[in-house]
């Protein structure tokens, strides 16, 4: 399993990138192969704006429905499009083509509890 | 209820299936792969080729003694007593209420020796049903669970039979849908080679000792290596069923359920009498409150189990019993319980998946 050590990582197996006040996110290596085949991807929050912890969307596999939580407060300023007609991009490049959305952070101090790749590791076993 | 991992039981392949990167879950009391390499490529190798499956969880009972069969006959809703020595049946066991014990396959080696193969969810359940029924009736038979020293092993796809072939001295051609024969596999006596499954693509169930298991797993996988084998997980199994809109326990049927509105009526014989049947027979000539269905999404989503359906107008109709995106149609399919109206194939229906209505036709089952 890859987890890249420039990523942020929260609790419910989520990445963050960031860059400038823009948060990128999606689901690690850990979660798609917990999830299995990425069926469908639904995000209908674009140009919301979401507590931390709130659901932003959510992925189905095959056999399982998981809601995504947003990792930080902000508005939803993209959503990855190309999910829609390939959402097995979540399976096959967790954290390229298979982003899920961007935010623009309102609290950047909030990004002090999001865990770096060693404790990530260490959460889930690795 | 919540199972500590150190509670649940084992098949003789566990360790296979480690070994074989499968991904394990508790089910039904068991620690069981729930995929190995991913549901989709198990589940297309055993639509287009070959794939096996480890279902040593399931419960066999084996009925012996002068009144086996009238015992069987009297349990069960379908017509035990019209099949042959070596041929088996699917059934299901009605309860007082008009309801579903469980739903099995009953295997008959001749009149006085059967064998009954049930849910492991339901084997305690099923044992003591069986057990008071033959107290009760004062069957002169004798009932052996034999679950805990039995392992089951499913070859499913359409090359499966020539695979089973390549280790078997028995004619697999000669055994027909829904016939078994015993034999030796992989060196290994006293097999129970079954022409039945659980996916639709044909194939065998292979009945043997816990001990010999492991050996006869491996001698598969590794004939089967050059037909592009693959080891699949329950996963793979429920959604192999669902496009084939066979009813699983739980799910699509339970103690609530009657046969007839499960689509069970081609099971539910009255030629000769079983248990509790005047209620079911009632049924038959009231006619059914509700039916199970299939339906396939219009609208984008995934139907999941306990999901509400609902008409044009909004009011609920009905319940999602399984639904999932089926592999080999790549689209989202399911069965459901609606009211006899909404039964039949073409007919809009809606459903409540989160906080969105969407539109879903009754489809004809099987999907595939």
């Amino acid at each position: 399993m890859n987890f890249p050590e420039d990523l942020k990582y929260t609790k419910e197996h989520e990445w963050i990138r960031v860059e400038g006040d823009v948060a990128t996110v999606g689901v690690s290596d850990f979660a798609q192969g917990e999830l299995g085949d990425v069926v469908f991807v639904e995000i209908e929050t674009e140009g919301e704006t979401l507590g931390k912890d709130e659901v932003f969307g959510t992925v189905e596999a095959v056999k399982t429905v998981s809601d995504l939580f947003m990792p930080l407060s902000g508005e939803v300023i993209e959503v990855n499009a190309e999910l829609e007609s390939n959402p097995e991009a979540v399976n096959t490049s967790p954290y390229e083509d298979g982003w899920m959305i961007k935010i623009r952070m309102s609290d950047s101090s909030e990004l002090d509890s999001l865990m770096d790749v060693a404790a990530y590791k260490e959460m889930i076993g690795q | 209820m919540n199972i500590d991992a150190q509670d649940l039981k084992r098949t003789p392949l566990y360790n296979e299936h480690v070994k074989l990167g499968g991904k394990m879950v508790p089910f039904a009391g068991y620690e069981m792969p729930v995929q190995y390499s991913g549901l989709r490529e198990e589940h297309l190798a055993v639509r287009s080729g070959v794939g096996i499956f480890d279902v040593s969880h399931m419960g066999e009972f084996m009925v012996t003694g002068h009144e086996a069969e009238a015992l069987v006959s009297w349990i069960c809703s379908n017509a035990v007593h019209k099949i042959d020595d070596f041929q088996a049946q699917y059934n299901c066991m009605p309860n007082k209420d008009g309801g579903i014990v469980d739903d099995l396959i009953v295997y008959r080696f001749n009149p006085n020796k059967y064998m009954l193969v049930v849910n492991a969810s339901n084997e305690e359940k099923d044992w003591k049903w069986i057990n008071d029924r033959i107290e009760e009736k004062g069957f002169d038979c004798q009932i052996e669970n034999q679950s805990e020293h039995m392992s089951l092993i499913a070859v499913q796809g359409p090359t499966a039979s020539d695979l089973v072939q390549k280790l078997t001295d028995t004619d697999c051609s000669a055994i027909k849908f829904y016939h078994f024969a015993v034999g030796t596999v992989a060196g290994v006596e006293d097999v129970i080679i079954s022409g039945t499954g659980y996916t639709g693509s044909g194939g065998f169930e292979l009945y043997v000792k816990n001990a010999d298991a492991v050996k006869v797993w491996n001698a598969l996988l590794q004939e089967g290596e050059s037909m592009g084998i693959r080891p699949c997980g329950l996963g793979a199994r429920d959604t192999l069923r669902l496009e084939k809109g066979y009813c699983l326990y739980g799910n699509d049927i339970d103690d609530t359920t009657s046969p007839l509105e499960a689509g069970l009526g081609w099971i539910t014989k009255f030629s000769e009498p079983f248990v509790h049947m005047e209620y079911h027979q009632k049924l038959k000539e009231d006619g059914v409150k509700r039916k199970l269905v299939g339906f396939e999404m219009i609208d984008k989503g995934i139907p999941r189990q306990l999901y509400v359906v609902v008409n044009e107008e909004g009011e609920k109709i009905g319940e999602v019993t399984s639904g999932t995106q089926s592999p080999s149609l790549n689209k989202a399919i399911g069965m459901a319980y609606v009211q006899p109206e909404y039964s039949k194939a073409g007919t809009e229906i809606y459903i409540q998946i989160r906080n969105k209505t969407l539109k879903a036709e009754v489809a004809k089952i099987p999907f595939l």
